[in-house]
């Protein structure tokens, strides 16, 4: 359910658990938006989970995050956008809506885009995360960040993160992306200083340079 | 004299470009020619920190982490008007982790009389009340849950038109003033005058007050158009909250701040805490966004360092998105009364306006000067009133004022060109005596193909296209106290200081440009190290000045920091330093080809480490309309807009824009385009989707938040075509000026205009949603 590809995530077929609610919602803001607005209509269905108890102490788990294994101490209650922030000092994911509707704290589980102020720490498990911080390779670029500094897609650059988790994930799943699937990629993703365009542009530029 | 004269490139290339001669100071640098003939200025530049946000290491200061900090949350009143009896921190104080609680209380001035209690009164839901510092947010924000705070409610009044009549709960029952960083550039709100809740009017700016005969000018006209425009409350939501994290060092207080105006910060903090200026160090690097809400120290600000006075330590305080929306600024909204007459043949003869807005519990809620001055005429009145509501405070927001205005003028001009039967793009022609704008027409047109406009509500079909275009000015100010630190190292680094902050426009590019430009350097060579207040002094980021502000002194500092070295490389050659250049990297003599030295090793001729020159800027060359820095001209700007309206859903879709705008001396392109576009989709954003809702029953806003806050995401972007026209006004070193505010004046004119010439009926309010398109058009009542 943390696939953020849309389409497939707006169309919840099985009705919907509370648990799979609060996942859902960490579906990029269209998704979320039909989520939020619709819940109520749903059938509504409380499916008992069965599973170890934690908390409310903080245990250490571990987590691979960028290819690297590490340990941190975190309560139940931490969010993964947290977790990496406040306890890996990974501050390049941003925290701007906190309940899933910008896009801003974006980070790969296994290579799929998540909102990570909406999935538990303890959830992601033996998944691999993947950070802003782990999209250049080596000290080289992406193509998609070399193409955001040439067109400029960048302004404040507060959502940029985010944006540039987004594009990356189109490019790679998409040999040839035209201008609609750009503008589907960045749907969930807010710009308050409107630098859309370039990133449209950046990410069209970038498509041609990784095939 | 310490003046000499120059002749500099003077008005628009491809249109009237001429020279003109200025007397300049003495000790500014040599005249720059046109962008053409410059290496970096006016070039599509990358921007110099664009590396470290496309990597995720930019730190904001939301991601600054010190050694022993604590997280703050504040404390905020659940009810719009009321008197705080008591409140109990028991429970939170004895909550494991928390280490601090203060409350912000009444101070009790020497020999006064004081009844208004311990706690200051609640004039708003969401008021700051105090803080709690703990060991981690989480535990912040239990402890602000287990605090109770006892009212004493009082009658409260959320919506303007409730809060004008006059057996209205009152909001304040005295004079009140206009807090920091609220408002209207350059008007004086009065809120001691008028009753009620409603205050001033203002009636005059610094563009004067009001002219003429308003009754013999609707006398002369022919024709008149008198309507009422309704806009709506939205507020900043920059992505990066307000927030600061102090440090109180022994010897000084360091603030890290998400702010637009470092120096504004400093001094109210230094002003709080009754510090020396000198003992203040705010520090501002990378910050996510402002459009005006970030000039304060606000509230926050002193309650965090109040946190770290009581518990030794570093504290982290910054705002939710819910407290953003609520407490750290919105535009006012208005409810404007426009009546504008004209002679048969155009001439404007009388404009006269009313308008009433709401700042919540602040002043500021004027709609700005451009009915009085973007086109002449001889007669006008403007009556501005504040009204206070029981709601959280205004801010300046990009074009105070303007924009609300731009959207009531700029569709009563359209009406009166088409009561006159002239299409409303030649009788801006007509009655606008801006060259610039006449460009920006001539060029936008053709770019747009205005030609293709038709009669108003002639499209056949279900979804009708419609054009319009709209206009605006700002003003140009300077902030003549504005610094910039140049130093050259003896290991040919080029370093620049000032306190001035990128607020994400590029400043910090636009300042290696122009001391690149001037050193024969590449832009990679310079670093920029700014937004840091114990460097010299820089300007607020706000009302477009800062590239007019700063640029000028960095060229300066830089031309004399260049003839300090220059002096040591004449002395080796033994010849005369106002002989030599540097070009390429190169130091090189106009007298002999032959000498050539790379800039590095000319830095080592340097008996010192480092040459270093602070340099500020002259008044604009050619003198000032006002001394405290408004020089003359406008920035001026069109914009055109292409809509389809679904005449049975009554969904608007922006299609195209091209915004056709004048900044000076355009310093880098691609920024530019960045500013223009932003500003356009915060336009589009204006006119159709956001808007703060209140609930008027409990003062709550209902929309605190990302998602149910309306504002455009990728869909619903248009295809944006910015038109940069160059203006030379041979006005400083730089001859340069900001694009922030023109950007995002005219577009919901432009939008509103144009959903008129798509459906045939004009809209007066915004947002303009699908239920306002069908109401109408008499499809819903």
């Amino acid at each position: 359910m943390e696939d953020k590809n849309q389409g497939s995530a707006s169309k919840p077929t099985k009705g919907i658990t509370r648990r799979s609610f609060i996942r859902g919602a960490g579906l990029s803001t269209a998704g979320s938006v039909l989520l939020t607005s619709n819940a109520l209509a749903f059938d509504y269905k409380e499916q008992a989970t069965v599973g170890k108890e934690f908390g409310p102490d903080a245990i250490t788990i571990k987590m691979k995050v960028n290819g690297i294994v590490k340990s941190l101490s975190v309560e139940p209650r931490t969010t993964l956008a947290s977790a990496l922030r406040d306890h890996l000092e990974l501050t390049g994911t941003k925290v701007v809506c906190d309940r899933g509707s910008c896009s801003a704290c974006t980070v790969y589980v296994d290579g799929k885009p998540v909102n990570s102020c909406m999935m538990s720490a303890f959830d992601v498990g033996e998944k691999e995360v993947t950070t802003i911080e782990g999209i250049a390779k080596n000290g080289e670029l992406h193509p998609v960040q070399q193409a955001f500094i040439e067109h400029d897609a960048s302004q404040c650059g507060y959502c940029t993160p985010g944006m540039v988790m987004s594009c990356v994930h189109l490019v790679e799943n998409n040999a040839n992306p035209d201008l609609e699937d750009v503008k589907n990629a960045t749907r969930g993703n807010l710009c308050r200083c409107g630098t859309y365009p370039h990133v449209f542009k950046a990410t069209l530029a970038a498509s041609k340079k990784t095939i | 004299m310490d003046t000499r004269k120059e002749k500099f490139p003077h008005g628009i290339p491809g249109h009237n470009l001429t020279e003109i001669e200025r007397e300049i100071p003495i000790e500014e640098p040599p005249v720059w020619p046109v962008n053409d003939e410059l290496k970096v200025i006016g070039k599509r530049v990358t921007r110099i920190d664009a590396l470290e946000k496309v990597t995720g290491k930019a730190k904001y200061t939301s991601d600054i982490k010190l050694p022993g900090m604590l997280y703050a949350k504040m404390l905020r009143s659940n009810v719009p008007h009321a008197v705080i009896t008591s409140i109990d921190i028991s429970k939170a104080e004895s909550l494991p982790g928390v280490h601090a609680i203060h409350l912000i209380e009444n101070v009790r001035k020497e020999g006064e009389e004081n009844n208004n209690g311990k706690y200051p009164m609640v004039k708003y839901a969401g008021q700051p009340l105090g803080g709690v510092a703990a060991e981690s947010l989480e535990i912040a924000k239990d402890a602000i849950s287990l605090i109770k705070v006892n009212y004493e409610e009082k009658p409260f009044v959320i919506d303007i038109e409730a809060a004008m009549e006059l057996n209205a709960p009152i909001v304040f029952d005295e004079p009140i003033t206009q807090q920091e960083d609220g408002g209207d550039v350059g008007e004086t709100h009065d809120g001691s005058k008028g009753e009620g809740n409603v205050r001033g009017p203002s009636t005059s700016s610094f563009f004067g007050g009001p002219r003429g005969d308003l009754e013999e000018g609707f006398k002369e006209a022919d024709v008149i158009v008198e309507r009422t425009y309704r806009t709506q409350v939205h507020t900043h939501m920059p992505l990066e909250t307000h927030g600061v994290v102090v440090d109180w060092n022994p010897d000084h207080m360091m603030v890290y701040a998400s702010t637009q105006n470092t120096n504004a910060v400093r001094n109210e903090m230094a002003s709080i805490f009754n510090l020396p200026k000198s003992k203040v160090r705010v520090f501002c690097d990378f910050m996510g966004g402002g459009f005006g809400a970030k000039h304060s120290a606000g509230s926050f600000g002193p309650m965090a360092a109040n946190l770290a006075k009581k518990t030794g330590r570093p504290v982290w305080l910054m705002l939710d998105r819910q407290e953003e929306h609520i407490a750290e600024g919105n535009r006012p909204n208005s409810i404007q009364s426009l009546k504008i007459g004209a002679r048969k043949d155009g001439t404007l003869t009388a404009i006269q306006q009313r308008s009433h807005g709401t700042a919540g519990v602040n002043l500021g809620a004027g709609v700005g000067r451009i009915a009085q001055i973007l086109y002449p005429c001889p007669n006008f009145a403007t009556e501005q009133y504040d009204v206070l509501t029981n709601a959280g405070p205004g801010a300046a927001w990009r074009a105070p004022g303007n924009v609300q205005g731009a959207f009531g003028l700029e569709q009563a001009i359209d009406e009166l060109a088409e009561k006159l039967e002239i299409d409303p793009l030649k009788y801006r022609d007509l009655i606008d005596k801006s060259e610039v704008r006449k460009v920006e027409r001539q060029r936008g047109a053709k770019l747009f193909d205005w030609s293709r406009r038709q009669a108003a509500g002639s499209g056949k079909g279900v979804v009708k296209k419609g054009l319009g275009v709209g206009q605006s000015t700002w003003p140009r100010f300077v902030t003549l106290d504005s610094s910039v630190e140049v130093k050259i190292h003896n290991d040919g680094g080029v370093e620049i200081r000032s306190s001035v902050q990128d607020i994400g426009t590029g400043t910090k590019t636009i300042l290696a440009q122009v001391v690149a430009e001037e050193l024969g350097l590449p832009v990679a060579a310079i670093t920029v190290n700014i937004g840091d207040t114990f460097f010299p002094v820089g300007p607020g980021s706000g009302g477009s000045v800062v590239t007019g502000s700063i640029t000028p002194p960095a060229r300066n500092a830089t031309y004399e920091a260049k003839k300090a070295l220059l002096k040591l490389v004449a002395k080796k050659w033994e010849t005369d330093s106002s002989e030599l250049f540097i070009e390429d990297g190169q130091v090189g003599s106009k007298k002999d080809a032959g000498l050539k030295m790379p800039f590095k090793e000319a830095t080592k001729l340097m008996r010192t480490s480092q040459i270093s020159k602070i340099a500020s800027r002259s008044n604009d060359y050619g003198g000032f309309q006002q001394p405290w820095g408004l020089a003359y001209g406008d920035l001026g700007s069109v914009q055109f807009a292409e809509v389809s309206v679904n005449t049975d859903t009554g969904f608007v879709r922006v299609d195209k824009i091209v915004a056709a705008h004048s900044c000076g001396r355009p310093l880098n392109l691609g920024q530019l385009e960045s500013q223009i576009n932003g500003g356009v989709i915060q336009g589009v954003s204006y006119a159709l989707y956001e808007n703060r809702v209140m609930d008027n029953g409990t003062g709550h806003m209902m929309n605190a938040n990302v998602d149910q806050y309306k504002v455009p995401f990728s869909m619903e972007i248009p295809e944006i075509e910015t038109l940069i026209v160059e203006e030379y006004g041979a006005r400083s070193s730089t001859d340069a000026y900001g694009i922030g505010e023109p950007a995002n004046i005219a577009t919901a004119a432009a939008i509103a205009n144009a959903v008129y010439n798509a459906i045939g009926v004009r809209i007066y309010e915004i947002p303009i949603t699908p239920s306002s398109i069908l109401k109408a058009l008499n499809k819903v009542s």
